[in-house]
């Protein structure tokens, strides 16, 4: 797979991209065992069907409360966490967000970060915006660790580097790391990553990472991960900043339990990971290790546009687990960097067009079969097949001066509505019906040969030479 | 007006409450409950950490230390690094003196010594303070004896457990033990040695933290 651009514009080249990849044999068979693999793992985590649909309804239950209550529990988050000693940062934009996080860094003198993994940070495109400020951000998760390397965006939100071969991070490693040899023994390759990357955790003045839970009855930030590398970010530097969408906050302790459970079993499989870390301070007094200083950054970009919407609130009931994209068959066959966007598959296809706008992310909500195995999957429920055909709805409709959504009407054309319209119009008059039929028969020597979209990968369309109505008589 | 009050106006201006119930975990839990004895959690605790390839070793009071010393000299480790304030790391410290095993205490900032922790410390022994069967977990909650970065950076984590702390469930555990009344600065679950499947879905041990999970299992003798 190409290097990807630096900003994503996901509905241009959007065609190409897919194009590529399902011409790509190779790369078909490695998403496709992939995905057998996360999806067979899966499965294995749920053998009893009702077991699995009480607990999704009971996850349902529990991001819907914390939607319900969003604003409250943000402001009770916060109070919480500034009673704690952790410092509460909001902002509206990625543009935002990444100048608090480089002004914590300068206040510091901060030169050298280390990052857990985090979604959000590339949403923000946060390690670009630090480049420009002199201030050099490590990936320390190995897949992403793998594709700073190779100068890549994750392909896969769990997985980042899903579309990567041993053997291609076998040459990137012998190329870019100095004094390491060619191998494609995977426990070496993680061992020069480890070896690499402790030196980093040893220097390091400043860690980033994400956030899976905020819990705001306590002033709590939950992490999940197996590598350790998120428990290194957010203990071995001397000052920690966590960066958040504002939905990821819940209520109570009691309820990340369930949450934490759906998580891990819908995304790798695993019954529980590795580590599940939860910091509710900075380090305190006689305290011997942890940052000094904790800071959390609450991220819209967006995300208040579909809160706004009863029916498209349900996106924000996410916990990011991609179990969606592992179960999609168009992610599948196009792997996640032809979407262009940093949410790749039916979440992203949900998700990017609030973060993006409709202009941008036109042709997202209709990269779907709505097969329905997204919305099957979901461990909170969310009804991704129905968002999605709202969401072509909203792009196609006819711009409206009061929408809502933005970017409404940006798939719209005048000359397909009017071929809807008149559509509408003979099929709902019999008589004009029976007039249409008669000329198309008559003259279907004049349909074109090409026809848009549908001739793309489809011979044309050509009315029969007789009605059905006229087979139908000379049979009498 | 902040971007705060923005943010927060614009979810205020959804009128999203429209007081549904709220969730109740614990009828969901409850209703899944186990009828088992503790020695038959015990067991369920044991192999689900068995199965994430963590070393489990029945212990107790008596012979602990001495199983410790065993385990340090049989896997050739030149050092453990200890917690000399607590009981179980005084204990320890008094068990490895006289034998080859190098006994070092984490009691000074990591400032101090980082670069010796990370290079040079082999090996680390904490307690836990409880335990999950359902999933094979164990429950750290550090403090200023025993700091966070001692069950995270030394290549291999001995945890000593006691086998009457172990609860059901996650949730179980918090209740039971009432977390919501007051957390630590870093409360940990802990349930496997370090890994990652990020090259190729291939499962490989020892990405960042400890190689080695060793569990002592301690029961009454």
């Amino acid at each position: 797979m190409n290097q990807q651009p630096i900003h994503f514009m996901p509905t241009v080249g959007f065609r190409e991209r897919s194009k590529a990849v399902v011409e790509n044999e190779f790369l078909q068979k490695s998403f496709r065992g992939a995905m057998d693999f996360l999806m067979a793992k899966r499965a294995a985590q749920f053998p009893d069907s009702g077991e699995f649909e009480s607990l999704r309804t009971l996850g349902e239950q529990i991001r819907q409360n914390s939607l319900a209550k969003l604003p409250e529990l943000l402001t009770r988050l916060e109070a919480n966490l500034t009673r704690n000693g952790i410092q509460v940062h909001w902002a509206e934009t990625p543009e935002e967000a990444n100048a608090i996080i480089l002004d914590i860094c300068r206040k510091h003198g901060a030169k050298r970060m280390v990052k857990g993994k985090s979604m959000v940070s590339e949403e923000i495109e946060f390690n670009h915006a630090a480049e420009a400020a002199g201030v050099e951000a490590i990936e320390t998760d190995m897949g992403e660790y793998i594709l700073q390397l190779a100068g890549e965006k994750p392909s896969h939100i769990i997985m980042p580097a899903i579309h990567k071969t041993k053997q291609q991070i076998a040459k990137l490693f012998e190329e870019k790391l100095p004094g390491v040899a060619y191998t494609e023994d995977v426990d070496t390759l993680i061992q020069i990553g480890r070896q690499v990357l402790r030196q980093k955790f040893l220097e390091a003045d400043i860690g980033l990472s994400g956030v899976n839970f905020a819990v705001a009855e306590t002033g709590t930030l939950c992490l999940v991960e197996n590598e350790g590398n998120g428990r290194l970010s957010t203990t071995a530097p001397k000052v920690h900043v966590a960066i958040t969408g504002i939905e990821k906050v819940v209520e109570k302790l009691e309820h990340v339990p369930p949450l934490y459970s759906l998580l891990t079993r819908s995304a790798t499989g695993q019954n529980i990971t590795t580590y599940f870390n939860m910091i509710s301070r900075p380090r305190q007094p006689g305290e011997k290790d942890g940052p000094e200083e904790v800071h959390l950054v609450l991220l819209d970009n967006g995300r208040t546009q579909p809160y706004g919407d009863e029916q498209l609130r349900k996106t924000l009931q996410c916990i990011r687990c991609g179990a969606c994209m592992n179960h999609c068959p168009v992610y599948t066959h196009i792997g996640g960097h032809a979407y262009g966007t940093t949410y790749p598959g039916p979440i992203g296809e949900i998700i990017s067009p609030h973060l993006m706008g409709l202009e941008a992310t036109a042709t997202l909500p209709s990269a779907s079969s709505l097969c329905g195995a997204c919305g099957e999957v979901c461990p909170v429920k969310i009804p991704i097949p129905e968002l999605l055909i709202r969401l072509r709805t909203e792009v196609y409709s006819e711009p409206r001066p009061d929408a809502k959504l933005r970017g409404q009407g940006a798939g719209h054309s005048a000359l397909m509505s009017g071929i809807w319209r008149a559509w509408a119009a003979i099929y709902g008059h019999p008589a004009l019906y029976r007039a249409y039929s008669w000329l198309a028969s008559r003259f279907n020597w004049l349909a074109p040969s090409r026809q848009g979209g549908w001739t793309s990968v489809r011979t044309p369309l050509k009315p029969a030479g007789k009605r059905l109505r006229d087979l139908i008589k000379e049979q009498q | 007006m902040s971007a705060r009050d923005r943010i927060l106006q614009r979810l205020a201006a959804a009128h999203a409450d429209h007081g549904q119930p709220a969730p109740d975990p614990g009828a969901w839990y409850a209703a899944r409950a186990r009828n088992e004895s503790a020695a038959e959690r015990t067991v369920r605790f044991a192999s689900m950490l068995e199965a994430a390839r963590a070393e489990v070793h029945r212990v107790n009071a008596g012979n602990w230390v001495q199983k410790l010393v065993d385990i340090l000299t049989a896997k050739g480790i030149a050092n453990l690094l200890v917690a000399p304030a607590t009981a179980h790391g005084a204990a320890a410290r008094d068990g490895l003196a006289g034998s080859a095993i190098a006994c070092l205490a984490y009691d000074r900032p990591i400032e101090d010594w980082k670069a010796k922790l990370f290079n040079d410390v082999q090996a680390s022994l904490t307690a836990a303070r409880s335990a999950i069967a359902e999933t094979g977990t164990l429950i750290l909650w550090p403090d200023p004896q025993e700091p966070r970065l001692m069950s995270l950076v030394p290549p291999v984590h001995i945890v000593l457990v006691e086998a009457s702390s172990i609860h059901a469930t996650f949730f179980d555990a918090l209740r039971a033990e009432n977390w919501s009344a007051g957390l630590p600065t870093n409360a940990l679950l802990i349930s496997s040695p370090s890994k990652t499947a990020d090259i190729q879905q291939t499962l490989a041990y020892g990405a960042h933290g400890p190689k080695e999970l060793v569990v002592l299992l301690k029961e009454e003798a």
